[in-house]
């Protein structure tokens, strides 16, 4: 039963890893790429992350070992960590790009590059 | 108060490193008696270096009751991500963008409130927030399938979450 | 051959590693200065994750720690190679 979740889990978080590291071979400028990288690569790895986390409460309940229960702790830590971390390099890079000069490519609408 | 921001201070890390801590012995509940001493100890240390720097002028996020709202906010918020998650990932596959950069104004005042935000701006994919008019609040935002041009509110970009972060924040 | 934690875990990681090849190649392509940082950017976040799932195939808790510094360290690389890019360290 736990076998089976913890598998669904993972798979998951697999298939939209996977999906964010060939958006940013996909995709034609930065702006996009960010988006495909950092974003579905962080709710990939919550879902990874998920995984473990289910793996060692089932574990901590069974088996009473305080190993699995620094292992959820630790796991749910570093979960909020990339979660914090992650949009704000994005948005570090993104404006970092702008500055310098890189303009999004087949761009509909710049309000940005308008006003400065 | 410099006194009030360093007893936050102090008792925020030593919260913080009995919980990376837990499960280290069973003198006082679950922690030896070694590790708390050396978590007082680098707390109180912390404290003194950083006090004006980790607490600032206002001490509003303290309130427990904001603390239970933002952990309210994650459930409408895990939504949203996995909807527009959903979406990304058909677009990747699809390759069918249609990108550009949008201004949508804000009636947050506070500066976490912002943050916060534009944070959750970012992680809801399709959208990312590239700039912010620190004067007028406005966030500037890279949309990758651009639906309205001149957005009013923030409602067509992040949907219900302003609402959320008000209430939390304000 | 019955399916153990451990296999399922350790399968993970090495489809996790594989991935992060694939993000590697936008960081030796990458035209522009900030399209390499993407690319170093997902690889982080790929290795936080196969970490995590590494410290629950050997059932070792100290990989999850090195995950989360690792996380927090390599956030810093990002903000200064971004400061770097907007022109000046001031």
């Amino acid at each position: 039963m736990i076998l089976e979740i913890v598998i669904i889990l993972l798979i998951i978080g697999l298939v939209f890893n996977l999906l964010g590291s060939i958006g940013i071979l996909r995709f034609p400028d930065v702006y996009t790429r960010l988006h495909a990288g950092s974003k579905c690569a962080t709710f990939g790895s919550i879902f990874t992350s998920l995984a473990v986390v289910v793996y060692g409460s089932a574990m901590w309940y069974t088996q009473d070992s305080m190993v699995y229960a620094d292992m959820v702790i630790h796991t749910v830590i570093a979960v909020i960590c990339l979660l914090i971390t992650n949009p704000t390099g994005a948005h570090a890079i993104a404006r970092a790009a702008h500055r310098s000069g890189i303009m999004p490519i087949r761009a509909v609408v710049d309000r940005l590059k308008e006003e400065k | 108060m410099p006194l009030l921001n360093f007893i936050v201070t102090v008792i925020a890390c030593l919260i913080f490193y009995l919980i990376l801590t837990a499960g280290s012995g069973t003198d006082i509940l679950i922690w030896s008696w070694q590790q708390f001493a050396v978590g007082i100890l680098f707390s109180l240390v912390v404290g003194m270096v950083g006090r004006n720097v980790l607490v600032g002028k206002d001490l509003r996020m303290v309130n427990p009751r904001r603390w239970v709202v933002l952990i309210v906010y994650l459930g409408p918020f895990f939504l949203e991500m996995a909807k527009a998650n959903i979406d990304v990932a058909i677009r990747i596959i699809t390759g069918n963008i249609n990108p550009g950069i949008v201004k949508i104004p804000t009636n947050l005042k506070t500066d976490l409130g912002i943050t916060m935000l534009s944070n959750s701006i970012t992680l809801t994919p399709g959208t990312l927030t590239v700039d912010v008019d620190e004067k007028t609040r406005e966030l500037y935002v890279h949309w990758l399938d651009v639906k309205v041009k001149e957005p009013e509110t923030s409602e067509s970009v992040s949907g219900s979450l302003e609402k959320w972060i008000r209430r939390a924040t304000e | 051959m019955s399916i153990t934690f451990s296999t399922v875990f350790m399968i993970a990681a090495v489809l996790l590693m594989s991935f992060t090849l694939l993000a590697l190649i936008r960081v030796f392509l990458g035209p522009t200065a900030p399209d390499r940082v993407v690319g170093v950017d997902t690889v982080n976040t790929l290795v936080v994750a196969s970490m995590i799932v590494l410290g629950a195939a050997y059932n070792r808790a100290i990989y999850i720690e090195i995950a989360i510094i690792y996380a927090l360290l390599s956030f810093i690389g990002t903000i200064f190679i971004a400061r770097y890019i907007k022109g000046g360290l001031r």
